[in-house]
C-alpha cells in the first residue's frame, strides 16, 4: 500500500481544541485495574489474604462463611463479564450456578450414599424408588462429575446464546428470556422431587472425592481451593479484558452492529463472554456444595439470581475488581444483617438497587474514579492539563487494562 | 490489495431494494472496477445509501451483487465484509469507549486467529502506524474516539477502512462536516486508494465530486439515470432535468447551488423552481 | 370430547390471567420501553386489596364490586409514583431500569409481608360465582368465566382507549416516535404519567381477579411477572393483539404440555418454544436504520 498523504496535508486536521472530559460508558473502569504491576499486585494481596491470613485468624465457621461468599463471588466476576463488558444483562445465572451446584451434590450424595453400603440415597427411598435413576448413575465417577459441572453448563450457555444471539435477540428482550430460563429452571428442579428431593434440596454430605468433610484440616483445605479457583478466575479475567477479546466485547457492548461491518459475528463474540460466565456461575455452584452443605431450589430461582447482581453493580460492573469485591461486601452485609433484622435487610438490599443503579450505574468504583480524576487533576493543575484528556499521554501500560 | 492478480470489481444488477411496500432502490445496475472512483449522487431518496446497504446487508436485497466472482446477495453482513468490502456511515460509527488505536486494532483484526485474540497486543502493527500517520491521528493513539473532532472520528473510521484489507471501499458522505482543507486530503487519499481498490463515494458536495470524481453515477427515485464522466454527466438532459425540474426535497437555493456547481445554468433552476414549493 | 373442552377452557382461562397481568405491562413496556418488574408486585397490591375489602365490608360480593376500581386506582397510584420519582429519569437506560424496579419490587414485597403476614391469605368466593357452569355440556368453575369475560372487557376498553380517544391517539403517537410527538406539541411527559397509571392500574384490577382462583401471599407477583413478561416478548412490544394472542398460545401451550407430562416439565417446554419462536421472528431487530449507525 502506498497510500501515504504529504505531512502538510495531514496538518489540515485540526487538533482537538482542548474537549472536555467526556463521562464515559464504563465509567471508573480503570478503578482498581492499573497496569500488570498493579494486576499482580492486587493479585498478591488477595493471595495472601485469603490464602495465608484468613485461614490463620478465622475459625472453622468464619472460613466456612468466607468461602460461601467466595463461590457467590465467582458467580459475580462471570456477570461481570457478560453484563459489565459484554452488555448482556444476564438475570439467569442461578441456573448456571445451579447446574453446578447439583451435579456436584449428585456426586456427592452418591459417594455417601455407597460409604453407607446402600445402592440409592435415603431421599430416593423414601420417594419408593428402588432403582438408581440413570441421570444419577452418570455422576457417580468423580472425573465424570467433575467434567460434567465444566462440561453440562457450559454447553447448556453455548447452545443456548447462540440462539440467541445469532438471532440478535438482545437487551431487555435477552434479559426476559434468561430470567425466563430461571424460573423455568427452579420450577423444574421442584417439581421433580424423586431425582432432587424437590424444595428441601440436597444437602448432609459427608465426604467429598472421599475426604472427610468433618475433618477441619481437610476443611481448610477445601477453603484453599476455593480461593485459589477464585484467583485464578481473577487472572483469567484480567488477561481477558486486556486481550484483544476484551476490546472487542466492549465494542459490541457499545455498538454491535457496527462490529459486524468489520467482518466479526458478534454472536460468536457474545457467545463465548456467555459461556465463560456461565462456566464461572457453574463452579462456583460446585464448590459452594461441600463449602455450605445445602442445595435447594432457594439458591437458584428468579430472586437468587437477581440478586447476584447487586453487589456487581456496587462494585462497578465493568471493572475488573468491582464485581468480586461488591460481591463479597454484600455477601458479607447479608450475613451479618438478614438474621438479626431480616425485613432491614430485604429493604436495604432494595434499596441499593434503586440507588446504585439509578444514581451510581459505574458503581462504587466510580466514585473512587472520581476522587482520583479530582486528585491527578490538581495535580497536573500548573501544566494546564486536566489528566486524561486527548493530549494528557496516558501510558499505554494503564491503557492496556482500562 | 486484491489477492491475485486481477482487477477487483463489484457488478451490481438489477439490485431492488423493497420495504414494506416502498420500493427504494428498483433495477439498478452498477459496475465498479479497480482504478476507478466512482461517486454516487443524486437527490435525496434517491436510493443512493440504500444501494450501499443492500450490498453490506444492511437491506434487503434481490437482484444480484457480485465481487470478483463471489455473490453477495443472501449473505450476512460479517461474511460480505469477509470477502473484502467495507464500508463507513454517515453519521461516523467509531467505538467511542475505546481508543484511536484499539479501534484500528479491531478494524484491522479480521483474520486474526483465536490464540491472538486472547492474547495482549504486543506491538502495533507497521500497517496501523502507517495509517495513523496517513490520517494524522499518531498523536491521539491513545485517545479515546468519543473525544475526537467530528472530522477526526471520520478519518478515523476512513482509517479503519483503510486497516480492514478491504478491496471494495464504500464510503457514505466521507467529507460531511469536514473542513477544506480537510476534504482536500480525504479527495487525495481518496484517489490514491482507488488505484487499487474498488471505491463508491455516496456524496452531495458537488465541488468534492467535480475536483475528484472520475466517474460518476447519478441514481433518482431507485433507478440509475445516468453514468459517466463529470463531463458526460453534465451534459446529460435527464440529469438536468432531475437536478433543475424536480430538485426533490432540496429547497431552491439549494438546487441552484448544486446546479452551479455541477456546471449547469442556475438560473434555469430559479425557472424551473419557481412552480413548486420552496421545501417539501 | 369433554377432556378437550375442559382442556382447552383451562387453557384459555390460564391465558386470561396471563393477558390480564400482562395486558398493563405490554402497555408501560411498549411505550417506554420501561422494564417494569415491580408490576407484579402491584398485582399483589390489588389482592391485597380484595383481601383488605373483604375484611371491612364483608359481603364478598359487595367488596369484589368494590375492590376492582379501587385495586386500579391503588396500582395506578403506585405505577404513578414510581414513574415519576424514579423511572422519569431513566428513560435513556432502558435495561437499568429492570433492575432498579426489582428493587422496588422487592421493598413492596417486604412491605406486604411485614403488613400481612408471610403466610398466605384467602378472599372467600362470592355466592354467585362459586359453582360450576355448564359450557357445551362441560362444567367449568364460575370463578374462570368471571376472569375471562373480565379480561375481554378490559382488553376491549383498552382497545376502545387506544383508538378512539385522544389520549388513546397521543400515546400513539409517543410509542411510534417520542421526538416527533413532541415536536407536535404533545407532552411526552404526561402521556407517560398516565400511560403507566393506566398500565399499572390494570395490573391491580388482574390482582383481584387472580384471589378468586387462588391465594394472596406476598409473593404472588413473583408468580405471575416471568410468564407475564414472556407474553409481551412473544407478543411483540406494545402489540395488544400480539399479546391476546401470545397469552392464549402460551395458555393453551402450558395445559396442553401438562396433560401430557408435568407441569414444571411443561413451564420447561413452553419456554423452548418461545425462544424457538424468536427464532423465527425475532422482536429487537434494530438494524434497519441505515443512515448511520449510532
Amino acid at each position: 500500500m502506498t497510500t501515504t498523504v504529504s505531512p502538510q496535508q495531514t496538518t489540515t486536521t485540526p487538533p482537538t481544541t482542548g474537549s472536555a472530559e467526556l463521562p464515559s460508558v464504563a465509567e471508573g473502569a480503570g478503578v482498581w485495574t492499573t497496569g500488570p504491576r498493579g494486576a499482580l499486585l492486587g493479585l498478591g494481596i488477595g493471595a495472601v489474604l485469603l490464602l495465608v491470613i484468613a485461614p490463620l485468624t478465622l475459625g472453622g465457621f468464619g472460613l466456612d462463611l468466607l468461602g460461601r461468599y467466595l463461590c457467590v463471588a465467582m458467580v459475580a466476576v462471570g456477570i461481570g463479564l457478560a453484563w459489565g463488558r459484554g452488555g448482556m444483562l444476564t438475570m439467569g445465572q442461578g441456573v448456571y450456578f445451579g447446574l453446578g451446584a447439583y451435579i456436584m451434590a449428585m456426586h456427592m450424595t452418591l459417594a455417601d450414599t455407597t460409604l453407607e453400603g446402600e445402592t440409592i440415597p435415603t431421599f430416593m427411598r423414601q420417594n419408593g424408588v428402588e432403582q438408581l435413576p440413570e441421570l444419577w448413575g452418570i455422576v457417580q465417577h468423580p472425573v465424570v462429575a467433575v467434567a460434567a459441572v465444566i462440561l453440562v453448563p457450559t454447553g447448556v450457555a453455548g447452545l443456548l446464546g447462540w440462539a440467541i444471539f445469532s438471532r440478535r435477540v438482545k437487551g431487555a428482550y435477552f434479559a426476559i428470556l434468561s430470567q425466563a430460563l430461571a424460573a423455568a429452571f427452579a420450577v423444574l428442579i421442584i417439581g421433580q422431587p424423586v431425582l432432587t428431593n424437590g424444595s428441601n434440596g440436597l444437602s448432609n454430605f459427608h465426604s467429598l472425592f472421599g475426604w472427610d468433610l468433618s475433618d477441619q484440616a481437610n476443611r481448610t483445605v477445601l477453603f484453599l481451593v476455593v480461593a485459589a479457583v477464585l484467583l485464578v478466575m481473577l487472572a483469567v479475567t484480567w488477561q481477558l479484558y486486556r486481550s484483544r477479546f476484551g476490546e472487542l466485547l466492549v465494542a459490541v457492548r457499545d455498538q454491535e452492529e457496527r462490529v459486524r461491518f468489520l467482518g466479526y459475528d458478534p454472536a460468536l463474540i457474545k457467545t463465548v463472554a456467555y459461556m465463560i460466565a456461565a462456566l464461572f456461575a457453574a463452579i462456583g455452584g460446585a464448590l459452594f456444595v461441600p463449602v455450605v452443605g445445602i442445595i435447594s431450589p432457594a439458591d437458584i430461582g428468579v430472586v437468587p439470581s437477581i440478586a447476584f447482581l447487586i453487589g456487581v453493580a456496587i462494585g462497578g460492573r465493568s471493572t475488573w475488581l468491582g464485581p468480586v469485591l461488591g460481591s463479597i461486601a454484600v455477601s458479607f452485609a447479608g450475613t451479618q444483617l438478614a438474621s438479626a433484622f431480616p425485613s432491614f435487610w430485604v429493604y436495604l438490599q432494595g434499596l441499593l438497587f434503586i440507588l446504585v443503579i439509578g444514581f451510581l450505574p459505574g458503581g462504587l468504583a466510580s466514585v473512587l474514579g472520581l476522587v482520583r480524576r479530582r486528585r491527578s487533576q490538581g495535580a497536573n493543575d500548573d501544566g494546564g492539563q486536566a489528566a486524561g484528556s486527548t493530549t494528557a499521554p496516558v501510558s499505554s501500560e494503564q491503557e492496556a487494562t482500562r | 490489495m486484491s489477492r491475485d492478480h486481477r482487477p477487483s470489481y463489484l457488478e451490481i444488477r438489477d439490485l431492488r431494494v423493497v420495504f414494506d411496500k416502498f420500493v427504494a432502490v428498483d433495477g439498478v445496475d452498477l459496475r465498479v472496477e479497480q482504478g476507478d472512483l466512482r461517486f454516487l449522487i443524486g437527490p435525496n431518496g434517491a436510493g443512493k445509501t440504500t444501494t450501499i446497504d443492500a450490498v453490506t446487508a444492511l437491506a434487503p436485497a434481490q437482484g444480484s451483487i457480485n465481487h470478483n466472482g463471489h455473490e453477495l446477495v443472501g449473505r450476512k453482513t460479517h461474511k460480505i465484509v469477509r470477502y473484502g468490502v467495507g464500508r463507513t456511515f454517515q453519521t461516523a460509527s467509531v467505538f467511542e469507549d475505546l481508543t484511536v488505536l484499539q479501534n484500528l486494532d479491531i478494524a484491522a483484526g479480521l483474520r486474526r486467529r483465536p490464540r491472538d485474540m486472547v492474547r495482549t497486543r504486543q506491538e502495533v502493527s507497521p500497517r496501523i502506524l502507517e495509517v495513523m500517520e496517513t490520517t494524522g491521528l499518531s498523536r491521539h493513539q491513545e485517545t479515546k474516539a468519543g473525544v475526537l473532532s467530528h472530522g477526526q472520528k471520520q478519518w478515523l473510521e476512513i482509517g479503519m477502512l483503510m486497516v480492514q484489507d478491504a478491496t471494495v471501499l464504500l464510503l457514505d458522505e466521507p467529507v460531511a462536516g469536514m473542513s477544506q482543507g480537510e476534504r482536500d486530503a480525504t479527495g487525495e487519499l481518496l484517489t490514491k486508494l482507488a488505484a487499487d481498490h474498488v471505491v463508491v463515494v455516496v456524496e452531495h458536495d458537488m465541488e468534492f465530486l467535480r475536483k475528484y470524481a472520475q466517474s460518476v453515477t447519478v441514481m433518482a427515485a431507485g433507478k440509475v439515470i445516468a453514468e459517466g464522466t463529470v463531463a458526460q454527466v453534465q451534459a446529460d438532459s435527464t440529469v438536468q432535468e432531475i437536478y433543475l425540474g424536480t430538485a426533490g426535497t432540496k429547497s431552491l437555493e439549494e438546487a441552484k447551488v448544486e446546479a452551479e456547481l455541477l456546471g449547469l445554468d442556475p438560473e434555469a433552476v430559479a425557472v424551473s423552481g419557481s412552480t413548486q414549493s420552496k421545501e417539501n | 370430547m369433554e377432556i378437550l373442552i375442559s382442556q382447552v377452557f383451562a387453557g384459555l382461562s390460564l391465558g386470561s390471567v396471563l393477558l390480564l397481568a400482562a395486558v398493563g405491562l405490554s402497555l408501560t413496556f411498549g411505550q417506554m420501553g420501561v422494564i417494569n418488574m415491580a408490576h407484579g408486585e402491584f398485582i399483589m397490591a390489588g389482592a391485597y386489596t380484595a383481601f383488605t375489602v373483604q375484611q371491612v365490608l364483608g359481603s364478598a360480593g359487595v367488596s369484589l364490586l368494590v375492590s376492582l376500581p379501587l385495586a386500579f386506582l391503588i396500582g395506578g397510584t403506585l405505577g404513578l409514583i414510581l414513574e415519576a420519582t424514579l423511572l422519569r429519569r431513566m428513560y435513556h437506560r432502558p435495561l437499568d431500569t429492570l433492575l432498579v424496579t426489582f428493587g422496588v419490587s422487592l421493598i413492596l414485597q417486604q412491605l406486604a409481608r411485614d403488613i400481612f403476614g408471610a403466610p398466605s391469605v384467602d378472599v372467600r368466593l362470592p355466592e354467585f360465582l362459586s359453582g360450576p357452569v355448564m359450557i357445551l355440556g362441560t362444567p367449568v368453575p364460575a370463578s374462570r368465566v368471571f376472569i375471562l369475560v373480565l379480561t375481554v372487557v378490559v382488553v376491549a376498553g383498552l382497545s376502545l382507549l387506544l383508538s378512539k380517544t385522544s389520549l388513546g391517539r397521543r400515546i400513539r403517537a409517543v410509542v411510534q416516535s417520542r421526538d416527533l410527538a413532541e415536536a407536535s406539541g404533545i407532552s411526552s411527559r404526561r402521556t407517560d404519567a398516565l400511560t403507566f397509571f393506566i398500565g399499572s392500574g390494570l395490573a391491580g384490577v388482574a390482582g383481584v381477579a387472580i384471589t378468586l382462583i387462588g391465594s394472596t401471599s406476598p409473593t404472588l407477583g413473583t408468580t405471575y411477572i416471568v410468564d407475564a413478561f414472556l407474553v409481551v416478548v412473544a407478543g411483540g412490544i406494545g402489540q395488544i393483539r400480539g399479546a391476546v394472542i401470545a397469552a392464549a398460545g402460551l395458555g393453551l401451550l402450558q395445559v396442553f404440555f401438562e396433560f401430557g407430562t408435568t407441569a414444571s416439565i411443561a413451564k420447561v417446554i413452553v419456554l423452548v418454544i418461545v425462544v424457538a419462536f424468536l427464532q423465527i421472528r425475532p422482536q429487537g431487530i434494530v438494524a434497519t436504520q441505515t443512515r448511520g449507525l449510532a
